[in-house]
């Protein structure tokens, strides 16, 4: 994947220090305030890089719209987030467990982004033996806690640093460079983190929760595609509508497995239910790579 | 998250799209690659390789290891079985026949590719998207590669409008006694068969196929297989299964057509899409490694009623012996028992097929830490009840083999007739 950050430090603390206001006051809601502003912020910061393609393809529009759905996204990222640390941290072991899961799938649905910003990733979501044992933190430390030991015993450092490394992810996010490029790879890395963590119940080894973060991951894939789906459409339509048939096909696959407003325990779920999940991912993936095809002529 | 990244900002290559698209028609134009790959077949389906534009180097191959795709029978059923197998079984998801003609044009454009020793394809050099060729066999040799394709009976449900077409003799094979078949090791809507004198090479081409499937059909089951290779036996004497036993010597002649016509051809007696096709029988038969190894030599020369150093049979030192089943011993037993595996497979003569097994070795039974090791049985023929079935039959009931051998898996396929250049494979049936 091609991705690219620069920032100056003092952009950074500014930014920080937005993120944390924005967030304190719109603590209710999902904020749409928050949103407009980020776009400004956005159309400003991705002029340059989309100005050099020489493409005969325009993606501005799309990759403005995907930088207001990302800070969306990151701004209920910490808002969830806040809510499941703050379970943590006054010992609500169901609260937490409850939490946990959707918290999330903001995250995943921009995994991409926030795998591009440094040691952000590992910090948030490394699994067990990702990182040497002494540095392991973020959410599968804490789900080890609840699921495995049934406490939130012990945890309330992790969930401060959770917190912080979530607001941390808000403010770094404003300064990722996206191009065209980064959508088109971002789609297909996200089925590609479906199809070698979450389809083998590798990713959520306590909890369970892998169907959460699988379809999160499709959403934010298929939230690309359709921003890039009119520039698709234009240079071939047969592939656009490949792609799209089977974004309905694979979710077709995963609505059985909803459960009020979450998604059953990976565990429940037959070896021929997961094959065949797995199956239709890599038929969407297959095409969705070669999204590809629009940025040439 | 993801394990580690390699994302490093390489912006570059992105506008270099125009020129390289230029720079693959100039090659592909300019130097005739068709020449330079050495099949005599390859025109549509080249990539550009990366060519240099230098004068066009000595041939890369020579036609010896190259066994033409096209022709009016499909290769893979006569020819001298190559060094390696690698085996699968796909299920279409599609229900749209439409979809499955889609599916067997693009995989005959591939197959054409693949058997040639070229590249799949025509997006080799975009920086922007995934190649269309995987790439693990780019510069090797065909190395005798061949794909040979069937349908099974499910083929002929009520799925894509086929159920009149199904020829009576293609039916899931009847229960044979001591069977012990998993699911998993079972059936199939399409098969393809492919052999190579290189086990990369025959991968590559499943892995391929398999690739371009995507959307339209998914792997049922896979399993690769070996012989001996040439270089280990350069005289090509009649292999050895993994019992150290001789397996072919009674096999019917490849070379004498109208044996050929008789065992293993379609002809006017077939529906019209399979004249010139031939039924496969796939049998996957786990052997009982530890319990044959300490079984003493006279039990397992009894068992295959052939010596185990020549393949002679039983009494006799050449190997291509004829078998005498009415020898008698002094006390008037049997030279050869009838119930060895020999005899019981020979029955009166009659009734023949052309066997073109593999050995494979898929490492070991968790359960058990015994090998997890055997033969996938291959046979070709022009009637599946009247040869496979009637022999199976015989030997399912008392061949002594029974006893250090299960059969874990089983399927059919009726392998199509060939195909010409312009036309798919499957055309016959599907078109």
């Amino acid at each position: 994947m091609k991705f690219s950050y620069a920032f100056p430090a003092g952009l950074l603390a500014a930014s920080i220090l937005f993120a944390g206001c924005g967030n304190d006051n719109n603590s209710n809601n999902n904020g749409n305030n928050s949103g407009n502003e980020s776009a400004a912020t956005a159309a400003a910061a991705t002029n340059a890089p989309a100005a050099a393609a020489a493409s005969a393809a325009d993606f501005t529009s799309a990759i403005d719209q995907y930088r207001i759905y990302v800070i969306e996204q990151c701004d209920e990222f910490v808002k969830q987030t806040e809510a499941f640390t703050h379970a943590v941290k006054t010992g609500k072991l169901e609260d937490a467990k409850a939490l946990y899961a959707p918290a999330r799938m903001y995250y995943e649905r921009i995994e991409p982004i926030a795998e591009a910003l440094g040691d952000l990733d590992p910090n948030i979501d490394a699994r067990e033996n990702d990182v040497d044992p002494a540095e392991w933190r973020g959410f599968h430390k804490i789900e080890q806690a609840l699921w495995q030991n049934s406490t939130t015993g012990g945890m309330a450092g992790v969930a401060d640093q959770l917190l912080k490394d979530a607001q941390l992810l808000r403010a770094k996010v404003e300064t990722v460079d996206i191009d065209e490029s980064l959508l088109v790879t971002g789609a297909v890395e996200l089925l590609n983190e479906v199809s070698s963590s979450k389809v083998t119940g590798e990713e959520e080894r306590y909890s369970h929760t892998d169907l959460y973060d699988f379809v999160a991951n499709v959403e934010g894939a298929q939230k690309i595609y359709e921003l890039l789906k009119p520039e698709l459409t234009k240079k071939d339509p047969s592939l656009a509508q490949t792609i799209g048939e089977r974004f309905d096909a694979l979710l077709a696959e995963l609505a059985p497995f909803k459960s009020g407003d979450g998604y059953v325990s990976y565990e429940t779920l037959k070896e021929d239910e997961v094959r065949k999940l797995s199956q239709n991912l890599d038929a969407l993936a297959e095409p969705l790579s070669n999204m590809g095809t629009i940025l040439g002529v | 998250m993801k394990s580690k990244n390699s994302k490093d900002a390489q912006g570059a290559p992105l506008f270099d799209k125009k020129l390289s698209r230029r720079e693959m028609l100039r090659l592909t134009g300019a130097s005739g690659l068709g020449l330079l790959l050495g099949g005599g077949s390859v025109g549509g389906i080249l990539a550009a390789r990366e060519a240099t534009g230098q004068a066009a180097p000595a041939p890369l191959v020579s036609n010896a290891e190259v066994i033409p795709f096209y022709g009016s029978r499909q290769a893979g059923i006569l020819t001298p079985a190559q060094n390696f197998l690698c085996f699968a079984a796909f299920d279409l998801t599609t229900t749209k026949l439409a979809d499955v003609q889609k599916l067997f044009q693009s995989w005959t454009e591939a197959a054409a590719a693949l058997t040639s020793g070229s590249l799949i394809g025509s997006v080799n050099d975009n920086p922007n998207l995934p190649p269309t060729d995987t790439g693990e066999a780019d510069g090797l040799t065909p190395s005798k590669c061949t794909l040979t394709f069937g349908v099974g009976p499910a083929m002929f449900d009520g799925r894509f409008g086929l159920a009149a077409k199904r020829p009576s003799t293609l039916a899931d094979l009847p229960p044979f006694a001591g069977d012990s078949l998993e699911p998993q090791w079972c059936g199939g809507d399409l098969c393809v068969q492919a052999c190579a004198d290189d086990m990369q090479v025959a991968f590559h081409a499943i892995r391929n196929l398999a690739r371009i499937a995507r959307g339209t059909a998914v792997l049922r089951w896979t399993q690769e297989g070996f012989q001996r290779t040439g270089n280990a036996d350069p005289k090509g004497g009649t292999p050895r299964n993994l019992l150290g036993f001789k397996d072919g010597t009674g096999n019917p002649d490849v070379t004498n057509d109208s044996e050929m016509r008789e065992v293993v051809w379609c002809g006017s007696e077939s529906p019209a899409w399979m004249q010139g096709g031939t039924y496969m029988a796939v049998r996957r038969v786990r052997l009982r490694i530890e319990v044959w190894d300490r079984s003493t030599l006279s039990d397992q020369e009894a068992t295959f009623g052939r010596h185990r150093q020549t393949g002679a049979p039983i009494g006799a030192t050449d190997e291509f012996a004829k078998l005498n089943l009415d020898a008698a011993d002094p006390e008037g037993k049997p030279v050869i028992p009838p119930d060895s595996h020999s005899a019981l497979a020979h029955g009166d003569g009659t009734v023949k097929m052309l066997r073109r097994s593999y050995s494979f070795s898929s490492g070991m039974d968790l359960t058990t830490g015994q090998l997890d090791a055997g033969l996938l049985f291959i046979s070709f023929q022009k009637d599946l009840v009247k040869q496979f079935v009637s022999i199976q039959k015989r030997l399912s009931k008392s061949d002594r083999l029974n006893e250090y051998m299960v059969h874990t898996g089983s399927a059919v396929f009726a392998c199509f007739p060939g195909v010409r250049e312009g036309g798919y494979i499957g055309e016959t049936l599907l078109g």
